[in-house]
């Protein structure tokens, strides 16, 4: 108690110093501490978008749920949708505590979701059109996720990073339901197959976008410096890109897919992959709310918003 | 007299009322369940979307071990079952196969909260009513699921009922919403509890306890709960719809029918 009121009384930069101190040694920052402004910012910024991005992460394959082709994959499914949205509250429920000294709460997150100012993620506001890309997402674009995210499993924020291992673990899961669903397919009819290949083709950019442009040049922004001198995360977008293809390029090649990208190799002497770039002036686009299925998405939430404020109001009368 | 499955399998009249009954139970909790999944990502919060999505899981579960029951007394692949039976060879209750509101759960899906509450906490109630009786059914492997099933159905029941108990307590809009739906579900619920024309053969071999018996348990379990609420019960319920027993349904169950098949329905010989 002593040493936090002597610490209250100190001038900001030694404040800083401080902290930087802690963060540099490993210490884990927790909810109440004392934290600069800006971290304090872009953590709410990062995990608030994580978490709106679970739950409008949830809406693609939802279209599939009531679909899926068999028991066991309606229960998988079922399960695998509701982890998403688990991982989306137990995010909004970090970013809330972080948002409490601003007198913000979640109402204000959903409000700007819907108001466009808070984004969520590119690859959900893509079209979720047959079966194989329920598989696909659950296979590659889970698998993108546990790549980013396990970069942040060490983040100096105790709260976000003790959420983070609990998801990523959800995650493994995730990523082998969808690989369970493309290796039926695969081993399946000619129809079946010819169905992952589809959704390879159309999803590639949108994967290749996942991780976000390689610096602030296409966007006018970029969070990779702020979040890697406050080691939140380690890795740049563009090595964590890197981390996915080396990865999954292997396995999508190994079930006789083909990569919708000739020029995709592996360059031995500079030990990188080379690939066609995405067209990133369209990345601008989808996550500015412009994506092919950005405002019917949004749409979801608002209607699921509007029409039950009755019962949010209901819930706060004292019974 | 109990059975064994190798037992059911021999004695054709029971064999034949055996699986009658766990048509009713699987397609009941299957079209259930299938409601609660076009919730998901729409529920009141966040919250609420995780523990409903549980419930339907817990549901489809059932279906699921009831369907596997019909595959071992040797009537079709349960996911066939599940799959591929038109709407007059179902037999659920047809207040269960009602759409969640206007709209699809793709476009426009202006749900009704209110009346997915009032509709779970009755069907619930009356499930863990019928699953309490299963415990002691002739035939052993019903009532050994039955066991596991009514843990679960404690948490359901008691989910609903805070829902259901909240949303009338709160009074005002709340409260006339929970009225409307309770006047939209009363009119069919006698078709949750009816087991339909086979009733007499599943009391005479000691299957389950009657229709009647099952209804007044359900109305003593409520009648406090309504007391306490401020709100009455009717006299009567209804089968204003038909009876989902019989193999009568609406345009409500053709239209899920058609959507839960979608992708089985591209190859039902592929693997998928």
């Amino acid at each position: 108690m002593a040493e936090t009121s002597s610490f209250d009384l100190l001038p900001d930069e030694q404040r800083l110093a401080r902290f930087m101190e802690r963060i540099e040694t490993g210490e884990k920052i927790e909810a109440d501490d004392w934290m600069p402004e800006d971290y304090r910012m872009t953590l709410i910024k990062l995990i608030s978008m994580h978490g709106i991005s679970e739950i409008m992460g949830a809406l693609p394959e939802k279209e599939w749920v009531p679909k899926a082709p068999s028991l066991k994959r309606k229960l998988a499914i079922m399960a695998k949708v509701q982890d998403e949205m688990g991982h989306g509250q137990l995010l909004l429920r970090v970013a809330e505590d972080l948002m409490e000294p601003l007198l913000k709460s979640r109402e204000h997150i959903i409000q700007d979701l819907l108001s466009g100012k808070l984004k969520f993620h590119n690859v959900f506001h893509m079209e979720a059109k047959t079966w194989g890309d329920a598989g696909l997402i659950g296979w590659l674009v889970d698998g993108a996720a546990i790549i980013t995210q396990t970069n942040m499993l060490n983040a100096s924020y105790g709260p976000y990073a003790r959420a983070l291992k609990r998801i990523c673990a959800e995650e493994v899961f995730h990523a082998q339901h969808g690989e369970a669903i493309i290796m039926a397919l695969a081993e399946g009819t000619g129809k079946q197959k010819a169905m992952i290949q589809d959704s390879i083709d159309r999803w590639w950019d949108a994967l290749l976008m996942f991780f976000g442009p390689g610096d602030a040049s296409t966007t006018g922004t970029s969070k990779q410096d702020i979040t890697m001198k406050y080691k939140i995360r380690t890795k740049t977008n563009e090595e964590l890109r890197q981390d996915f293809f080396s990865k999954y390029i292997p396995r999508v090649l190994s079930l006789g897919l083909k990569l919708p990208d000739e020029t995709m190799h592996f360059d031995k002497t500079e030990g990188l992959w080379k690939y066609r770039q995405p067209d990133w002036s369209q990345f601008k686009q989808i996550i500015k709310n412009n994506g092919p299925k950005s405002r019917e998405r949004l749409r979801l939430r608002e209607i699921s918003y509007t029409s039950n404020k009755w019962v949010l109001e209901a819930l706060s009368v004292r019974v | 007299m109990k059975y064994t499955k190798e037992e059911a399998l021999i004695h054709k009249e029971y064999h034949s009322a055996l699986c009658e009954l766990l048509f009713q139970l699987a397609d009941d909790d299957f079209i259930l369940a299938y409601r609660g999944s076009e919730w998901l990502g729409l529920a009141p919060h966040i919250e609420e979307d995780v523990a409903f999505s549980s419930i339907s899981q817990d549901m489809m579960g059932h279906a699921v071990i009831f369907y596997g029951m019909l595959e071992d007394l040797g009537i079709g692949k349960a996911n066939d079952l599940a799959h591929d039976r038109p709407a007059e060879e179902r037999k659920n209750a047809i207040l269960l196969e009602r759409v969640n509101g206007p709209g699809t759960y793709l476009h426009e899906p202006h749900y009704d909260w209110a009346f997915a509450v009032v509709r779970s906490y009755f069907y619930t109630g009356i499930k863990k009513i019928k699953i309490a009786s299963l415990k002691n059914s002739s035939y052993i492997p019903l009532s050994q699921a039955a066991v596991k099933i009514e843990m679960e159905l404690y948490y359901h029941l008691l989910h609903w009922k805070t829902w259901f108990t909240q949303l009338l307590g709160a009074g005002g809009e709340a409260k006339k919403r929970i009225e409307d739906a309770m006047a939209a579900v009363f009119p069919d619920l006698d078709g949750v509890f009816s087991f339909g024309a086979a009733r007499t053969m599943f009391i005479r071999l000691a299957l389950i306890t009657s229709e009647e018996e099952i209804r007044q348990e359900w109305i003593q379990m409520m009648r406090p709960i309504f007391e306490s609420l401020g709100i009455n019960m009717p006299n009567s319920f209804g089968l204003e719809s038909g009876n989902g027993r019989d193999g009568v349904h609406t345009e409500d169950l053709e239209a899920a029918l058609k959507t839960l098949t979608e992708v089985y329905r591209i190859d039902q010989t592929a693997s998928w």
